[in-house]
């Protein structure tokens, strides 16, 4: 397990998480990769207003759970609940109408686009996005338009890259990227918001910033789901952590208890250690 | 200037723009979406000859025409290019790009060898003549007849180019660049890439049935042999050398690129005998690629280049950067 003994922080338990409905249901989940089972039978849920962390050594299946429950995977097996529907066998571009949105591992700005036209492209439901709304009811598109620019700005305040607004976002750096992603995806206003390793490769003062827009917006009642592999920031961000290995549900507790089990220990080092 | 190059040069400009026609509808597919179509010549078919048959007079055995308004046929040829880019469209869309060239290429190929064998409806290689010319009234003034063909050209080249820009500057053309760039990325911000796609693929198979059929009126006769792969070659070379990604670009290809074909016709005409003539004509179709190639290396962006497209009802000063570098495709 890393770094665990400087996880004395204490996991702040949001009163929300505790009894908050559920809002992302995953039921027995099992996707085949040829002959491998990259997820085997795996069951969580997330609860409206919790902030949950997802662990587990490399190879444990953990983005490949996203992706099922982002839509970006068909699971072999099992079904995905989001507010009590069934959207197993719905597309990615389905997700956040039900008020899921995601980022990735890897982030994946819009390159040759502005950061404020990535981040305007999150929006839903533009009346500028059907063809002949822009010659029949340009006024509303323009008005919308102006009204998403202000929103963007906002987020891109939010995120502290408004001084790169006009920049192509390939010019910006790694950690820049995610904060990119993170306010393209608030743009479109989730409900729970699904961050794949929001801390890879980011500089200790970006990540400040980071966990600190994190807890901002579960705060303001987003439902956050979060994969790390940087135990401080799921001990100081999570109130609960599950635990993945070999594409099953290890275990789950407070991030305090899941690093002193020993079956996670054993998990991340092996049993030879 | 004598009476005969003025005609000449109108001539030249309008046949130009029919081919500015077909680059802003691979533009749509290409250079705003990505879409890799290689059967420009069988959408362009399509409307040439739905138009031809919508407007020709009777004729015996074979169907049609049906003597309709020269503006119902182009419309028609337009409307019918962009219903088949639809049906193709639905079952290729979701290939990956090489896969989609293939599909296209080969659509292209039957629609050309339809041309060719469905006789009772296309002519076969006799092809359909007596197409119905725009100011056919005015043809015994050679300067009248050519300046208004021109001015036709120029207007429904400005209308595509106005109504273009107003889609690509859109949230609309701003989903397609979007899904260029990243579909997944796309996707998880719900943008139905499938959806946008077939829009920007259909939209873009019907503007090139209009070129096909503007194609058709303007010279008055078609035959399957004008829809061979050399003429998609020849708007994707019109649209490299423009700048893809870039409406003006576009144009500005068509008629530089139909200017170097035009212009080295004249040349193997007076350089080589008749009896090499034929022979020669295939150093057009080099000097093409050797124009391709240059641009490519000296400006690989085109010569216009893609401008960052932004929203139009952002303040202009984020819109007029244009990019330094090609994109990465």
């Amino acid at each position: 397990m890393p770094d665990v003994d400087q996880n004395q922080a204490q996991a702040s338990l949001t009163p929300a998480a505790a009894e908050g409905a559920v809002l992302v249901e995953a039921k027995d989940l099992a996707i085949q990769f040829g002959g491998l089972r990259a997820v085997d039978g795996m069951s969580l849920s997330l609860h409206r207003g919790e902030m949950l962390g997802l662990i587990g050594p490399n190879g444990a299946g953990k983005t490949t759970l996203f992706n099922l429950i982002a839509g970006n995977l068909r699971p072999t097996e099992g079904r995905i609940l989001i507010g009590g529907r069934d959207v197993s066998a719905e597309g990615a571009d389905q997700r956040i109408a039900c008020g899921v949105g995601r980022t990735f591992q890897i982030p994946r700005p819009f390159s040759e686009m502005t950061v404020l036209e990535n981040v305007l492209t999150g929006r839903q439901d533009q009346a500028g996005e059907r063809i002949w709304m822009n010659f029949l009811q340009g006024a509303r598109v323009a008005r919308e338009e102006r009204q998403a620019v202000g929103k963007a700005r906002a987020l891109l305040d939010f995120v502290t890259l408004s001084h790169l607004e006009n920049e192509p976002a390939r010019v910006l750096s790694g950690g820049q990227r995610k904060l990119l992603e993170l306010a393209r995806i608030l743009m479109a206003e989730p409900t729970a918001i699904l961050l794949d390793e929001p801390a890879a490769g980011v500089n200790p003062t970006l990540l400040e910033v980071i966990i600190e827009r994190i807890r901002r917006l579960n705060a303001d009642g987003k439902s956050i789901f979060l994969i790390e592999h940087n135990m401080e920031m799921v001990a100081r961000l999570c109130s609960r952590v599950v635990v993945m290995a070999a594409g099953r549900h290890l275990t789950e507790g407070t991030p305090r208890d899941v690093a002193r089990d020993p079956a996670v220990i054993e998990a991340y080092l092996g049993t030879a250690a | 200037m004598s009476v005969e190059l003025i005609a000449y040069g109108c001539f030249f400009l309008t046949v130009a723009l029919t081919y500015a026609i077909m680059c802003l509808g691979l533009n749509l597919q290409w250079g705003q979406t990505g879409l890799f179509n290689v059967g420009i010549a069988g959408f362009v078919a399509i409307g040439a000859y739905v138009s031809a048959l919508l407007t020709t007079p009777d004729t015996a055995g074979r169907l049609g025409g049906f003597g309709l308004p020269m503006a119902v046929g182009w419309l028609g040829g337009a409307l019918a290019a962009a219903l088949v880019s639809y049906l193709v469209g639905r079952l290729t869309i979701r290939l990956r790009a090489d896969y989609l060239a293939i599909a296209t290429f080969g659509i292209a190929a039957a629609v050309q060898l339809c041309a060719l064998n469905l006789e009772p409806v296309t002519g076969g290689p006799f092809g359909i003549g007596f197409i119905p010319r725009p100011f056919a009234a005015e043809a015994g003034n050679p300067l009248l007849f050519s300046l208004l063909n021109l001015a036709l050209l120029v207007i429904v080249v400005l209308l595509l180019y106005l109504g273009l820009e107003r889609l690509v500057r859109s949230p609309w053309g701003r989903v397609l660049r979007a899904i260029r760039e990243d579909e997944t990325a796309a996707l998880a911000l719900g943008k139905s890439a499938t959806r946008f796609r077939l829009q920007a693929f259909a939209i873009g198979g019907g503007i090139m049935g209009l070129a096909g059929a503007a194609q058709a009126h303007f010279i008055g006769f078609i035959a399957p042999e004008n829809y061979l792969p050399m003429l998609t070659f020849q708007v994707w070379a019109m649209l490299i050398v423009g700048g893809s990604g870039n409406n003006r670009g576009a144009i500005l290809g068509a008629v530089l690129v139909w200017g170097i074909w035009a212009v080295s016709a004249a040349l193997i005409a007076a350089v080589f005998d008749p009896a090499q003539q034929a022979r020669a004509a295939s150093l057009q179709i080099a000097i093409i690629g050797v124009a391709i190639c240059a641009v490519l290396l000296l400006r690989p962006q085109g010569i216009l280049g893609e401008i960052r497209t932004i929203s139009r009802h952002l303040p202009s000063r984020a819109g007029k950067a244009q990019t330094a570098e090609s994109r990465p495709e």
